[in-house]
């Protein structure tokens, strides 16, 4: 009788669930992270070159970017092989850069506003014609603060 | 005996105390390998547009160090061909002027760098070259906050001392319209 008994106790050894919501939280914080920061898709191929005299950005949402490269092998068939510029996720002519550039700066607050940063990411092959008519564009939308983005040159103590 | 064993075995349950802990865990492990994309380059501080061309004239021509670069990525400084190799010394020196030589800048605030390159030049090239040009002032600014400050100039030195270093030797560096000769690509 007692072993009976003792049997229907323990029949139901059932896995506690009381760290699935952890497991949840840290998935949910997880996509979350990589969402935020994946960069967005890039049509176009673009090799920062390497430089010494780096500057480190501090606050991202102040940053807005721009590409310039010529378009990956997946889109020369729309766009071309010459060098082209992308804002955001698409192509984009330069006539484009000053809207994309207030709708940006709509999102900030007032106070942050004159510290918004262009960062210019430009493929190292790519010839200053484009750039210049980029940063002419950027001098006549008053957005003066601008970044070439560029990697660390390796092999040079100097930072 | 051995089934009495089991029975009490099966009675066990696995204790899930440590369970959140160990979610922590991976999520700041994964917090902490999620490479986040850096950003870091070479911030400038465009001049504001106007329509009138700058006037040049009017600068004495021992205190403009003149760059040219042109579509095939050579150097021109001075008038004198110039590999990128030699750039960062060479504008020290102008800089600086320490044996005061008669056609160098007749001091650090005065020093103007004229950068100029064509519209076929390689973009690689052009961010070398105002690499050194900015490395040639951050060695300067290095070497005077070391000398007056015993300590070597970073962002994180009072604004006031970076203040004054940057009045003894302001970077004044004037980029003019690029010109149009080479092929664009």
């Amino acid at each position: 009788m007692a072993k009976f008994s003792k049997k229907r106790g323990k029949a139901s050894p059932a896995v506690s669930t009381a760290s699935l919501p952890d497991i949840i939280f840290m998935l949910l914080f997880f996509f979350m992270m990589v969402t935020v920061l994946r960069d967005s898709d890039l049509k176009l191929s673009v090799n920062t070159p390497e430089v010494t005299q780096l500057t480190k950005l501090d606050e991202k949402s102040l940053v807005n970017y721009i590409y310039v490269g010529r378009p990956t092998q997946q889109y020369q068939k729309i766009y071309g092989t010459s060098p082209r510029i992308q804002l955001g996720d698409k192509i984009a002519t330069v006539d484009e850069i000053p809207l994309f550039l207030e709708q940006h700066k709509v999102k900030l607050p007032e106070a942050k506003r004159p510290r918004i940063t262009s960062s210019l990411r430009v493929d190292g092959k790519v010839t200053m014609g484009i750039v210049q008519d980029v940063k002419t564009k950027l001098r006549k939308s008053n957005q003066l603060r601008i970044n070439y983005s560029a990697g660390k040159r390796a092999g040079d103590a100097r930072n | 005996m051995a089934k009495t064993n089991t029975r009490d075995r099966m009675k066990n349950e696995i204790n899930a105390g440590s369970m959140a802990d160990i979610a922590f865990l991976l999520l700041i492990f994964f917090l902490v390998t999620t490479t986040i994309a850096e950003d870091k380059g070479i911030l400038v501080r465009l001049p504001p547009w106007s329509d009138e061309e700058p006037d040049i004239t009017r600068l004495k021509e021992r205190n403009v160090y003149s760059v040219l670069v042109n579509a095939n990525n050579q150097l021109l400084v001075r008038e004198e061909p110039m590999r990128i190799g030699q750039l960062r010394e060479n504008a020290k020196e102008f800089i600086s002027n320490p044996r005061k030589v008669a056609n160098m800048s007749e001091s650090p605030k005065n020093a103007i760098i004229s950068l100029k390159n064509d519209r076929g030049t390689n973009y690689q090239t052009y961010l070398a070259v105002y690499n050194e040009l900015k490395g040639a002032y951050d060695e300067l600014w290095d070497e005077l906050a070391r000398k007056r400050y015993g300590e070597p100039y970073s962002d994180d030195m009072p604004f006031a001392k970076r203040k004054a270093i940057k009045g003894e030797i302001p970077m004044v560096l004037s980029e003019a319209e690029p010109t149009n000769f080479g092929e664009e690509n």
